[in-house]
């Protein structure tokens, strides 16, 4: 048992708890202001939410229930082409086609989930890599539907009608970051709420102890699946803002590399922690950022991080948190 | 009508049989110690009437209810509630969440993705209630992973408690203790059976431990039914003698 964790079994009374909270959330709200002052633009902080929604929706099934998937870029994908081919094919609706991406990549997670809920570690973590890779194929060679690997052009992220109100987020300004940060804040409120939960719970007595979770009465591969669904959905709605994000949809959204990704993001900011993955996302979205304006080598520095952290802390880089229990 | 009836139950892994044909009825309210050699098939034997496996052949019924073939959970739904011989917890969670975990999954709570105020004070009420009995009161905010090992069996037992169960079933409950835990444990498990009359079925190797606490014994000795009866009976028993001491009958 390691230090971080003796200290968190003494627990800190709530009033001193909500002062990250508040903090974390301020530095957010206030991104449009500073992110221009240190040289960074806002579309940066939006794929930083985009993608640490990705990896806490992952981390629903990594961090909380103890099952590895290395396909979670499939229902990523997945939500980017249905919101895509939404505002493409059907309506001008950002609404509904953030709805349809997400139910395409949740739906097709539920399904797929259903198949694979009894296997375990490493052949788990094959057969999602197999579905992902799947997918990317018959997006690479749906050419008429998808555009292939040109990716789905010619759709725009449309206003947003609220009555007599307009909610313009079709434009470059900061109106779509906040957008994207209402969209993010519900849906994390969710999942801490979720976590909170007699489900939750039972997610992270599956993590824990198998064995004993079964003998206390949940049937484990059921909860698996639930689990997975969940973090699919999730992880689906991330994808679909992330094609509002950039107008944009491709192939590569759902190829492994972007999964190992959600992985290293995940990983690296810290799995046992709720808000590790956001952080493994900013670091991992702004080194990319920064590096690769020097060098297209810039994933081999992310990978060189990557084992410093592994190794220095193997908890992530919020693994000095006190742990996150189930209460 | 037995509470739980066990009828010419057999397991066999590959060319292995670990049971040959064992029977056994308990009735409700009784504390049934199962004991026997190394190897004889304890464990096996708890876990198919707990449903960590099915038998090769025989059936089980608890209840009055076929369950031989049900999975464990279900069991666990029906009042059945087992603790293991190397101590199943979930280490790196408090002792309270521990039993509050298995405090919902009995409230039958489990698919719940939200729950109000009343009902999660309520809960918080059954917890405390349960450490209380359990003597963990003063350790439910500690990692279970890093209490000494008789207060994690003690935890152990407390979510088996939790889940209020009918049938308790404990896989050598003293294994690993020192005098003081195995005193303990067994003033626990005699008050859960004189006060709370739980049907109580528990293997165990402590002699002291089973003549102070069993009604009955059942013996086991190479996958089958040695002897059965009071604990004066069984140390009577040549036939137990000589499965324990070698030979010499």
């Amino acid at each position: 048992m390691n230090g971080a964790a003796v200290v968190a079994a003494i627990r800190r009374p709530a009033e001193t708890r909500w002062l990250p909270l508040a903090a974390l959330w301020a530095v957010l709200l206030a991104v449009p202001l500073w992110l221009p002052l240190v040289g960074g633009y806002t579309a940066l902080a939006g794929r930083v939410l985009v993608l640490g929604l990705a990896a806490i929706g992952f981390n629903l099934l990594l961090g909380f229930t103890g099952v590895m998937s290395f396909g979670h870029a499939a229902y990523f994908g997945l939500g980017a082409y249905g919101a895509g081919l939404t505002l493409r094919y059907l309506a001008a609706s950002t609404p509904l086609a953030m709805l349809l991406g997400t139910l395409l990549g949740g739906v097709a997670g539920t399904l797929f989930g259903l198949l694979i809920a009894r296997r375990r570690g490493v052949y788990f973590a094959m057969v999602t890599i197999a579905f992902g890779q799947v997918c990317y194929y018959i997006a690479y060679s749906w050419n008429d539907l998808t555009g292939g690997f040109d990716g789905l052009r010619g759709f725009r992220r449309a206003p947003i009608g609220l009555g007599p109100l307009v909610l313009d987020i079709a434009g470059d300004g900061p109106a779509f970051y906040y957008f994207l940060l209402g969209v993010f804040a519900a849906a994390v409120a969710l999942m801490g709420l979720l976590l909170r939960s007699p489900l939750g719970h039972s997610f992270i007595a599956i993590r824990e102890n198998e064995r004993r979770a079964r003998f206390l009465g949940i049937p484990v591969e059921r909860h698996i699946w639930l689990s997975f669904s969940i973090s699919c959905g999730f992880t689906a709605l991330a994808g679909s803002l992330y094609a509002l994000l950039n107008n944009f949809a491709d192939p590569l959204g759902l190829h492994y590399s972007l999964s190992g990704e959600i992985v290293i993001m995940t990983v690296m900011g810290g799995m046992r922690t709720f808000w590790g993955p956001l952080l493994g996302a900013a670091v991992f979205v702004v080194l990319q950022d920064y590096i690769s304006s020097m060098t297209t080598n810039w994933m081999s520095f992310i990978g060189l991080l990557f084992v410093v952290v592994v190794l220095f802390f193997p908890r992530g880089l919020l693994g000095f948190l006190p742990r996150r229990g189930a209460r | 009508m037995s509470f739980l009836e066990v009828d010419a139950v057999a397991k066999s892994f590959g060319s292995l049989v670990a049971l040959r044909g064992v029977s056994l009825s308990v009735q409700p309210g009784e504390l049934r110690a199962v004991i026997g050699p190394n190897g004889a098939g304890k464990t096996t034997f708890f876990n198919l009437i707990s449903g960590f496996f099915a038998p090769s052949a025989g059936t089980i019924r608890f209840n009055g209810r076929d369950v031989t073939r049900l999975p464990a959970y279900r069991r666990v739904s029906l009042g059945m509630a087992r603790t293991f011989q190397v101590t199943e917890v979930f280490p790196e969670l408090s002792v309270l969440e521990n039993v509050l975990i298995a405090v919902e999954v009995a409230a039958g709570y489990r698919l719940r993705p939200w729950l109000g105020r009343s009902a999660r004070a309520a809960l918080r009420g059954r917890v405390d209630e349960i450490l209380a009995l359990a003597g963990l009161g003063q350790k439910a905010d500690r990692l279970v992973g890093e209490l000494a090992h008789g207060d994690q069996r003690a935890a152990e037992i407390a979510m088996a408690l939790a889940l209020r169960p009918r049938l308790l079933l404990l896989d050598e409950p003293t294994a690993g203790m020192g005098d003081q835990e195995t005193y303990e444990i067994t003033r626990l498990i005699r008050r859960l059976h004189r006060d709370a009359k739980l049907t109580i079925v528990l293997i165990e190797h402590d002699m002291r431990v089973i003549f102070h606490l069993a009604d009955r014994i059942s013996v086991l000795d190479q996958g089958r039914l040695l002897a059965e009866g009071t604990p004066a009976e069984i140390a009577a028993n040549e036939a137990v003698q000589a499965a324990y001491l070698g030979k010499a009958a």
